[in-house]
């Protein structure tokens, strides 16, 4: 791959989304903005037709009144000069809400704590069809910087009639526009006081280069970090409404289970609302305890067929394989089949991924109210306009009654794309004519969410012993393809991904099946260097033209001290790759026990690459962070299951890393200004499983081919 | 149901509830502080954790009864008014957080760690701390933010939770 095609690369449809985008009307008037946000300027960021139907699922179908439909961002400046920037897209950890606030204080010269963001709102923001995929950085960072710049010429504008003079040699900084040969300047406020401007974002406006940015580039605090260390900001689960209840659903036994019957006699006398509808059985009480007796009490009988085991979970994988004619799933260039004839080595080997849970610290939460036929949620989601749809489909009411509200909650890795405790709740709460709040328990959390897809991929590698790979085949059955195409420059390639209807409920997962793909390549490209003789960096470089990527591997083994020697027990292993268009690199050091079997990684060293940083203090937080929760699935993660049962749905029981499996984390950040910034929160992690198994190779000469590498240590015997 | 007297954060409350509910459960949904945070149930995560007469407690697997009448500390009663208490203040310099919701856990259990050992060796963090929880992987900014903390006035850092 070219660094040119780099900036090309479609986004990797997301093959697990659950949920469709609904088609979207945006029904604000230009008279509507000022209506709720009183007089000022607003500029609103119009997306091109090409990228809107890449973000929002689908082309719309336009109406004729005054604004344009394709609106993915708006600005206002109100007459106190406050800032109100309106996006679609969610703050769910990733610190977005304080790297979009640098790109529009960067842009509009006003300081950050200026800025208001009103993120998530179905009823306030326009339409997005979800925070994923890596795609803030890229899309809405930039759209606002447009925004911003677009926002900071109509003020140096509006200041030249004042001034009566040319916008030339007029300068914005601070909140304010000065003319430094008049020698005078006006704020911001002044500006704005009385407008009702309008302005649809220029097509081409340039903006600020990397090189010279002052606010973006460096590194910014949480700007609401305050509220976080005081216990002060809201989550979705600690919203509270006057005479809200308590909801609780009635769990299957297992999943796909039918009721066959239910008396519900008891509860019904326990001063509780009481719902049943379908398979749908809840109750609303007071409190929580008294909604938690109440499901006690009912006496329900469940019917279910059996189901597939995570013991045979990779041979029912393989055998129910659906054959696919979708051409994303086939990649094939050159001639595969000669190519492994006239290789001097072929080696072939399985790798398999286990499902893993998300485990977001907060689990789902919503609370649900409904004045007639409006209904109003506030939710933990990574799709308010995704489970705004849901709720319109599930209580068959229009979109247009349906407000969705996303507080900054406790985390997602693309777990929390769909809306199931909104339902519930407003199911309730509908039943109870008062506003009811659900927050599932853990066990819910680990059982009737989604998981990261499990998965078999069988890799072919065809080398020469001069260490040219010539040929290269890869088949991933069920976890996915993102990632699945080789940034190896080798001639012959055939890949296919093979659907499978999945034992489990899954979906997306930070980093999808890149995570499980890179894991297989990498792990691979070890076993080849090995059955060359050569040294594993040098028989990547060899392989490898990508410059990118090829400055992230040397970046990170200069770190690391690669080809320095080791001691007993000791490892050392790399992996890397390129996903969501950022370039990763990590080196990992691990120490096997040769009596215990226990394996301790000790160091970690990755190298990244994003373009221009937009702030580095926070990209090294999530780099660190993709390593830290990256070893849970590298190592010891898996999901347990049995007859449509989960058997270790419980903290005490699914083990996640904590302080004590903490390697040293060291981050190499390459700043390329002269490179669109992209995005940071899924790529670093893809690395880390195939070094952390490389190394343990190298430790002990054991290859593990199986995720998680050492649930239970390492059999040396 | 019996009435229960607790004191939190210097102030006294009368809630009526049964003994066997969580203190948590009471925290949040009586008392409306939300700081303390539901993450399993169990005393496995550590995002509830609160201080019972300056000792580090899961809330979660508290019985509100078994605390009537002992000095509660939670994340809301940590700062003097606006003044931060030194880990706050640290965990914030440290950007020790991503989604912050394990934070006001993590803040309460370095409370208590402080209190009890004011220059903690990095093991002894680890060791102290190993049964909170981040998932999104933030440790090795906590570890910094504790020890940073630790090195602020030996009063300052070991105070709170003293009520």
């Amino acid at each position: 791959m070219s660094a040119k095609m780099n900036f090309e690369v479609p986004l990797e449809p997301e093959r697990y989304e659950l949920n469709a985008a609904a088609p979207y009307r945006f029904d604000l008037g230009r008279r509507d903005f000022f209506k709720f946000l009183g007089a000022g300027i607003v500029v609103v960021s119009v997306m091109k037709p090409a990228l809107a139907a890449q973000e929002s699922g689908g082309a719309r179908r336009r109406r004729d009144d005054s604004l344009p439909k394709e609106i993915n961002a708006w600005l206002h400046i109100g007459e106190d000069g406050k800032v109100t920037v309106f996006t679609g897209k969610v703050e769910v950890g990733q610190n977005i809400r304080t790297s979009l606030s640098q790109a529009v204080s960067e842009e509009l010269r006003v300081p950050i704590d200026r800025l208001q963001f009103v993120m998530g709102d179905t009823q306030l923001t326009p339409f997005d069809m979800g925070t994923f995929g890596s795609r803030t950085t890229p899309t809405m960072n930039l759209q606002l910087r447009r925004v911003a710049a677009a926002a900071r010429d109509t003020l140096i504008g509006l200041a030249a009639t004042q001034w009566k003079t040319d916008v030339k040699g007029l300068v914005a900084s601070d909140g304010k526009v000065s003319d430094p040969r008049g020698n005078r300047s006006v704020e911001y406020a002044a500006l704005t006081k009385g407008q009702q401007l309008t302005q649809v974002l220029p097509e081409e406006d340039p903006l600020i280069p990397a090189a010279d940015w002052r606010v973006a580039g460096v590194s910014a605090p949480k700007v609401d970090g305050l509220e976080f260390v005081t216990g002060k900001h809201r989550y979705p689960s600690d919203q509270k409404l006057p005479g809200m209840l308590y909801g609780k659903v009635l769990r299957p036994a297992a999943f796909d289970a039918t009721l066959s019957s239910i008396d519900t006699a008891k509860t019904e006398q326990m001063g509780v609302t009481v719902v049943r509808d379908g398979n749908f059985v809840g109750v609303a009480a007071p409190s929580s305890q008294l909604a938690e007796s109440a499901l006690k009490a009912i006496h329900a009988e469940w019917k279910s067929e059996p189901q597939p085991a995570n013991k045979e979970l990779f041979d029912y994988l393989r055998k129910n394989a659906e054959s696919t004619t979708d051409d994303d799933d086939r990649h094939e260039v050159g001639s595969v089949d000669q190519a492994f004839g006239s290789a001097d080595h072929k080696l072939q080997a399985t790798y398999t991924v286990q499902y893993i849970a998300h485990v977001p610290l907060e689990p789902r939460a919503a609370v649900a109210k409904w004045d007639g036929d409006q209904l109003t949620v506030w939710t933990g989601t990574q799709r308010p306009f995704g489970v705004r749809g849901q709720l319109a489909e599930a209580f068959h009411i229009p979109e247009d009654h349906v407000r969705v509200l996303m507080p900054d909650m406790g985390s997602g890795y693309g777990g929390k794309h769909t809306g199931e405790t909104a339902i519930e709740a407003a199911r309730l709460a509908k039943a109870a004519k008062r506003p009811v709040k659900v927050v599932w328990t853990r066990e819910e959390e680990f059982t009737w969410a989604y998981f990261r897809p499990a998965g078999v991929i069988d890799v072919i590698g065809g080398v020469h012993n001069d260490g040219t790979i010539t040929a290269w085949e890869m088949h991933n059955y069920n976890s996915g393809s993102a990632g699945i195409r080789t940034y190896y420059d080798i001639p012959n390639q055939r890949m296919v991904f093979h659907p499978v209807k999945s034992p489990l409920r899954q979906g997306s997962y930070r980093a999808l099946a890149a995570t499980a793909n890179h894991f297989a390549r990498e792990s691979h490209m070890d076993e080849l260097a090995h059955s060359v003789k050569m040294d594993s960096l040098e028989f990547r470089l060899k392989n490898l033209k990508d410059e990118r990527l090829r400055a992230v591997f040397q970046a990170a083994g200069k770190q690391f001290g690669w080809g320095k020697s080791k001691t007993a027990g000791q490892g050392f292993g790399m992996g890397g790759g390129y996903e969501k268009l950022g370039n990763i690199a990590t080196f990992a050091e691990v120490q096997v026990d040769a009596k215990s079997g226990n394996v301790k990684v000790i160091r970690v060293v990755s190298a990244f690459e994003c373009g221009a940083i937009v702030n580095p203090d926070n990209l090294r937080n999530q780099i660190e962070g993709s390593n830290v929760q990256g070893l849970g699935g590298a190592l010891f993660e898996a999901i347990e299951f049995e007859n449509g049962k989960i058997l270790n749905g419980r903290l005490s029981q699914y083990r996640v890393p904590r302080f004590s499996d903490l390697p040293k984390l060291e981050t190499v950040l390459l700043d390329r200004k002269d490179i669109p910034s992209v995005g940071a929160g899924e790529c670093p992690m893809i690395g880390l499983a195939p070094a952390i198994a490389n190394a343990i190779f190298d430790a002990t000469g054991t290859r593990l081919r199986a995720l998680p590498l050492v649930p239970n240590g390492l059999k040396t015997s | 149901m019996p009435t229960i007297h607790l004191a939190i954060n210097g102030k006294s409350y009368s809630v009526d509830a049964d003994p066997q509910t969580s203190l948590l459960t009471v925290l949040r949904d009586d008392l409306d502080l939300t700081g303390s945070k539901y993450g399993c149930g169990e005393g496995m995560c550590g995002a509830c954790t609160v201080l019972i007469d300056g000792k580090a407690q899961r809330s979660c697997i508290t019985r509100v009864g078994s605390v009537a009448g002992k000095q509660i500390t939670t994340i809301e009663g940590l700062a003097t008014g606006d003044q931060l208490h030194p880990v706050q203040q640290a965990f914030l310099d440290a950007g020790a957080m991503q989604c912050g919701y394990c934070t006001s856990g993590m803040i309460m259990s370095a409370v208590a760690l402080l209190r009890k050992n004011p220059a903690p060796s990095e093991r002894d963090i680890i060791s102290s701390m190993d049964g909170n929880v981040c998932r999104c992987g933030t440790y090795s900014r906590i570890v910094s933010a504790i020890q940073q903390a630790s090195k602020m006035p030996a009063q300052a850092a070991a105070k709170g939770g003293t009520r």
